[in-house]
């Protein structure tokens, strides 16, 4: 059954739902106005098997039981009904910000992620920049009055690309996740099973860092592997306990804490005086791949017997690629 | 080896090991001579692809002649439509080679950096936090940056008044054409 079909005038669109049964929609009236909009009561009375309700981040019209179309469908979820929805990238609510930097337009009417996480599946309706123009051009997504007004604002093909990747990793993170989440073991031999298969396939970056001011190139050479491995990017210091920093060591770790929020990174500090064992402790759950490290002082005295961090890393995460950044502060300058 | 003979082996090892551990620097602490110790400081703000050569050359200059630390600051706007705290991917992608070249060139004359980043809606606004956040002793900055790589005279206007520092604004220059990027030394186009 559909329960809501929001066709935008196109006329193949409303060509392909003929024959479905299709629930009228009702009226709500509006400081005056009337207003159409899903009849929920209508659906949970019919209780279909399966009700297609498009356009999921719809902001409903005042009076209706809720003020979000994606509220409506978790009522209807709650009934038994299994849901058929399809929603824009752009409408994710923790992709908001960065939409908005990408395309310059803040979008307003979000959804929670939780909600895409209740989905049973996710099929992502992918279409090259160039077709999509292509369609526009041609009045199948816009009436012809708004077709140069799109393609100068949102439909510029610059943002068409970013939308298209931001949509693509989207999907594969959720993959992903679900993956890793039915990868949870029931028994000995699924265990056994479970530890052989790779864990995620896409990357997370941890990186080691102390608040010394050297740290900073460490942190912008991990970001620059991030962004080319577009993964995420976490960073960890690991202090003893109670230790008490001075003047400086507070002002560069506020300046690395400024760093990581403009880079999109997240700080995190553990303190524990066994820091091969607090980090591992801290990529095992941020599910790391990457390890970056600075290069280690070298070490004086008795030290020089201990197992080197990396050594140590390595055997404590034989899964994760741990990786000593060489210090190209003092690599010859290109002069005229 | 008779148990005496390991006995007192095992002896010498432990107390090897206590003067080893009152000589050698607790856990995360580096040694004293290495601990940072209170330097003057060069604010060296930019805001776009690249910066003068004569600011950096400056700062360097006086940097070496004053034991100081330069510390380049990236400047980053951020739209109104973004929260202030949102991440700038687009514009890091900008500023960070940069910080890395300054980095880079200042060292390899043997000139510490300690970076900044900032962000504000306007670039004055981003200053205005580093000068509230930052202790610094003089900063420098090339006028003949047009408003596409650096402040406006109203903003050195604002600096003068504001800062508490010594503000070295650099006089236009024929050489002002001759920029440090992140790929090196280049001519403004």
């Amino acid at each position: 059954m559909i329960g809501l079909l929001e066709t935008h005038g196109r006329t193949d669109t409303a060509k392909l739902a003929e024959g479905l049964p299709l629930l009228p929609r009702r009226r709500v009236d509006y400081r005056g106005a009337v207003l159409e909009e899903m009849d929920l009561p209508g659906i949970l009375a019919r209780a279909p098997e399966l009700c297609l309700i498009d356009e999921l981040a719809h902001t409903n019209a005042p009076g209706v039981e809720h003020a979000k179309r994606y509220e409506d469908v978790e009522d209807v979820l709650d009934a038994g009904i299994d849901v058929l929805s399809t929603m824009n990238v752009q409408h994710l609510e923790s992709l908001n910000d960065q939409i908005a930097e990408l395309s310059g337009i803040r979008v307003r009417e979000t959804i929670p992620d939780g909600v895409l996480g209740r989905a049973d599946e996710i099929v992502m309706v992918d279409l090259t920049p160039e077709a999509l123009l292509e369609r526009l051009r041609a009045g199948k997504v816009y009436p012809a009055e708004r077709i140069d007004a799109a393609l100068n604002n949102f439909f510029r093909i610059e943002n068409l690309s970013a939308l298209r990747e931001v949509a693509l990793r989207q999907v594969a993170e959720e993959i992903g996740a679900r993956r890793l989440t039915s990868a949870e073991p029931t028994d000995s031999r699924d265990e056994t099973i479970a530890a052989e298969a790779p864990q995620a396939v896409s990357e997370r970056l941890l990186a080691l860092v102390e608040p010394y001011p050297g740290a900073q190139r460490l942190v912008r050479r991990a970001w620059r592997s991030a962004q080319r491995l577009g993964a995420e990017l976490d960073l960890l210091w690991v202090p003893p306990p109670a230790r008490r920093l001075s003047e400086e060591e507070q002002r560069s770790l506020a300046a690395l804490r400024q760093l990581a929020s403009m880079l999109g990174a997240r700080l995190l500090v553990e303190e524990s005086d066994d820091v091969a064992g607090a980090i591992a402790d801290v990529a095992r759950r941020q599910r790391t791949t990457y390890i970056l490290m600075g290069r280690s002082r070298p070490a004086r005295g008795l030290a020089r017997l201990r197992t080197p961090l990396p050594m140590r890393l390595m055997e404590l995460l034989p899964r994760v690629d741990v990786r000593v950044v060489a210090d190209r502060a003092q690599r010859p300058t290109d002069e005229p | 080896m008779s148990a005496p003979v390991v006995i007192a082996i095992a002896l010498a090892c432990l107390a090897a090991g206590l003067i080893a551990g009152v000589w050698l620097p607790p856990h995360g602490r580096r040694p004293a001579r290495d601990r940072p110790r209170p330097v003057r400081r060069i604010l060296l703000p930019f805001t776009g692809q690249a910066i003068s050569r004569r600011a950096f050359d400056a700062a360097v200059r006086l940097a070496k002649a004053e034991d100081a630390t330069i510390m380049p600051a990236f400047l980053a706007r951020v739209p109104r439509n973004l929260p202030l705290e949102a991440p700038l991917p687009a514009a890091c992608a900008v500023g960070m080679p940069l910080l890395d070249a300054i980095e880079q060139g200042a060292n390899s004359q043997g000139v510490e950096v300690d970076a900044r980043v900032a962000r504000g809606r306007t670039y004055r606004d981003a200053l205005r936090h580093l000068v509230e956040q930052e202790q610094f002793d003089r900063i420098i900055i090339s006028a003949t940056d047009s408003p596409r790589h650096g402040l406006t005279s109203a903003d050195l206007e604002w600096l003068l008044e504001r800062v508490p520092a010594e503000v070295m604004i650099l006089r236009p220059a024929p050489d002002d054409n001759r920029l440090m990027s992140a790929d090196g030394w280049q001519a403004r186009a």
